[in-house]
C-alpha cells in the first residue's frame, strides 16, 4: 500500500491528498468544503452520475505534468483527479453561471407544486434552486405532464416531477435480484416506468423513495400525512433478518408517520433497508430508539423544534402519565 | 450637584397673592375648559354599536380565500404554521377525491385547519408566507372576544369565506353581520347593528 503515492489536488485554493482514481467530487467531500452539488451521482450506486451536470467544475490545471486547463467545464462526479490538479468550484464565476443554467434546464419541466409535494423540505432540487436558481422562469411553453402511477402498494410515481437522474433505475438494477423498471423512450420523451405498470414486489424496492432526489417517487403510506418539518427524526434499530434494521423514524407526537433509511451528510443512504422495516413496522414498540437525529440548524426540518427540557408537571396525575413507559420521551432518557 | 439635563426647576415657596388666595379665577378658568369640551367634537365613539373604519392594511381576523371558481385555495402546505411565531395554526391535509375538483383547487387540501385566536398575535406572517394566496387577514374585524376558550379556536367553518369576492381581496366569510352575530343571544345586537349600518 505504501507504494501508492497520494495525489495532491487543489480545490478552491485548498489542498487535499487523495488516492488515485478518486473523482473530483469525492476529493471535495474528503476535504469537507467547496463540495459541488450532485443530483444524480450516488456513491453507493455503481455507474451513477454524469447525467444532471449540476456538479460541473472548472479545471484550471490538468496535472503537474500537463498544467494546461481543461477546455470545458467537467462533471466532477465522473472525472478522476490527477496529481497537481487545480479545480475551481465556487470561486469560478463561470461555474456559478453554468450551474444556474443547468438548474434552469432541470426546472423546465419540473412543476412548481412544492406546497403539495411530500418531498418539500428535504428535496435536493429545492436546495439547488434556492442556491443556484433564478427567481423566475423564462419558459413559456407547456410543461410535460404525466398521470400518477402506483408502483406496487407502497410507492407512487409522479413522473411529472422526475428529473431523470436514473438513481432509482440503478438501485433496482443493483440491490434487487431482478430488474423491474427502467427508462422508456428517448430524450425529452423519456420516462421512468415499469413495463405495463407492473408492480415492484421486491423486498428492497422502497429504497427508490430514498434515493430519489426529488418528489417523483414517494411513500404512499406517508402521502399527505404531514409536512416533513412538522415531524421529528429519531434514530432507531430493530432486529431485522433481511436488512441491518438501522433506520430513521419520523415522529409526530407519539406516532411514527414514516420510516426512512439513515442519510449521511451528503444526503445519501448509509444502508438500504427492507420494505418490512420501511412500511410495515410503524409502532414505537417495534423499535429500539437510539436518539434524536442531529439536524442542520439551517434546515427547515429543525424549525420549531425546541431543545429546552420541559418543566416538571405540577399536577401529579400528569406527572405519572409523562413518565409512563411507551412514550418516546421515556425511551430517549 | 449640577443637573445633567438642565431642565430641573427650583420649587418656589412664595406667598400667594390675594387673587390667588380666593381661588375663584382658577375655578372659573377650569370650568371654562370643561364647558368648552361640551361643545367640542367628541373623540370617543360608542363602540361596539359604532365602529371605526380600519386602514387598508389593518390585520384583523383571518380568512381562507376561494378562487374565481369557488374552490378553496389552501393546499395545507404548512408554511403559515411554520412561519407563525405564536404557533397558533394547526392543520391536517387530505387528498382530493374524484368529484371534488369543484371544491378544492389542488390535489391536496386542508381537511382540518385551525387558528387559535388566543395565541394569534396578528403579525400577518402567515399571509406573507402563503404561496397560494389563500390566507389573508381581513381589515374589517377585530380580534374576537368570547366567554369560552373553545369558541376561540377557529376552524374552517369560521375561516373559509362563504363566497368568492374578487373585488375585495381582504374581505371574507360572507356578510359581516352573519360572522359577528352568529349566535341567537346576540340577536338584539344585530338589530342595533343593522340600524346603524343602514343609516
Amino acid at each position: 500500500m505504501s507504494e501508492i503515492s497520494l495525489f495532491k489536488v487543489t480545490i478552491d485554493g485548498e489542498e487535499v491528498e487523495v488516492a488515485p482514481g478518486t473523482t473530483i467530487l469525492q476529493a471535495a467531500r474528503q476535504l469537507g468544503k467547496h463540495v459541488p452539488p450532485a443530483m444524480c451521482y450516488y456513491t453507493k450506486l455503481q455507474g451513477s452520475g454524469g447525467k444532471c451536470r449540476t456538479c460541473i467544475v472548472k479545471v484550471t490545471a490538468g496535472s503537474t505534468k500537463d498544467p494546461r486547463p481543461m477546455p470545458k467545464l467537467v462533471a466532477s462526479c465522473r472525472t478522476p483527479v490527477m496529481d497537481g490538479m487545480v479545480v475551481a468550484n465556487e470561486t469560478s464565476p463561470e461555474v456559478i453561471e453554468a450551474r444556474k443554467g443547468v438548474t434552469e434546464f432541470l426546472l423546465i419541466n419540473h412543476p412548481l407544486d412544492c406546497p403539495i409535494c411530500d418531498q418539500a423540505g428535504e428535496c435536493h432540487l429545492q436546495d439547488l434552486g434556492y442556491e443556484h436558481g433564478a427567481q423566475k422562469t423564462r419558459y413559456d411553453f407547456e410543461r410535460r405532464t404525466f398521470d400518477k402511477i402506483d408502483i406496487g402498494p407502497y410507492v407512487q410515481l409522479h413522473m411529472t416531477r422526475c428529473i431523470l437522474c436514473y438513481r432509482c433505475v440503478y438501485t433496482a438494477d443493483q440491490i434487487t435480484d431482478k430488474r423491474v423498471h427502467g427508462v422508456l423512450d428517448r430524450g425529452d420523451h423519456s420516462e421512468i416506468s415499469t413495463y405495463i405498470e407492473k408492480a415492484i414486489t421486491n423486498d428492497f424496492s422502497g429504497n427508490v423513495i430514498d434515493v430519489c432526489p426529488v418528489g417523483a417517487l414517494t411513500d404512499k403510506t406517508f402521502r399527505f400525512k404531514s409536512r416533513v418539518w412538522f415531524t421529528k427524526p429519531v434514530y432507531a434499530h430493530r432486529n431485522c433478518p433481511k436488512c441491518t434494521g438501522k433506520v430513521t423514524l419520523w415522529y409526530k407526537g407519539d406516532d411514527v408517520l414514516r420510516v426512512t433509511g439513515r442519510k449521511d451528510k451528503w444526503g445519501e443512504l448509509e444502508d438500504f433497508i427492507c420494505n418490512t422495516c420501511r412500511f410495515e413496522t410503524k409502532k414505537t414498540a417495534d423499535w429500539v430508539i437510539e436518539g434524536v437525529v442531529n439536524v442542520d440548524r439551517h434546515s427547515v426540518i429543525s424549525q420549531n423544534k425546541y431543545t429546552l427540557k420541559a418543566e416538571k408537571p405540577v399536577v401529579p396525575e400528569l406527572a405519572s402519565k409523562h413518565t409512563g413507559e411507551g412514550t418516546w420521551d421515556h425511551q430517549l432518557k | 450637584m449640577q443637573s445633567l439635563s438642565n431642565r430641573s426647576k427650583q420649587v418656589s415657596q412664595k406667598e400667594m397673592t390675594f387673587m390667588e388666595s380666593i381661588y375663584l379665577p382658577a375655578i372659573i378658568g377650569g370650568l371654562m375648559i370643561t364647558i368648552r369640551h361640551f361643545f367640542a367634537k367628541k373623540i370617543t365613539i360608542r363602540y361596539p354599536e359604532i365602529k371605526k373604519l380600519f386602514s387598508k392594511n389593518w390585520r384583523g381576523v383571518h380568512v381562507l380565500k376561494k378562487d374565481e371558481q369557488g374552490r378553496e385555495r389552501c393546499t395545507a402546505c404548512g408554511l403559515c404554521a411554520l412561519s407563525c411565531p405564536a404557533e397558533a395554526i394547526t392543520m391536517e391535509a387530505a387528498e382530493r377525491k374524484k368529484g371534488e375538483e369543484n371544491l378544492y383547487r389542488e390535489e391536496k387540501y386542508a381537511a382540518r385547519y385551525e387558528i387559535n385566536m388566543l395565541r394569534c398575535i396578528f403579525c400577518g406572517l402567515c399571509e406573507e408566507a402563503c404561496p397560494k394566496e389563500a390566507i389573508f387577514l381581513t381589515n374589517e374585524e377585530l380580534a374576537p372576544s368570547r366567554m369560552d376558550r373553545g369558541e376561540l379556536i377557529f376552524g374552517k367553518d369560521k375561516l373559509v369565506e362563504k363566497q368568492h369576492d374578487p373585488d375585495n381581496k381582504k374581505r371574507g366569510g360572507g356578510p359581516l353581520e352573519e360572522r359577528l352575530f352568529h349566535s341567537k343571544e346576540n340577536s338584539s345586537y344585530k338589530s342595533t347593528f343593522e340600524g346603524i349600518s343602514n343609516s
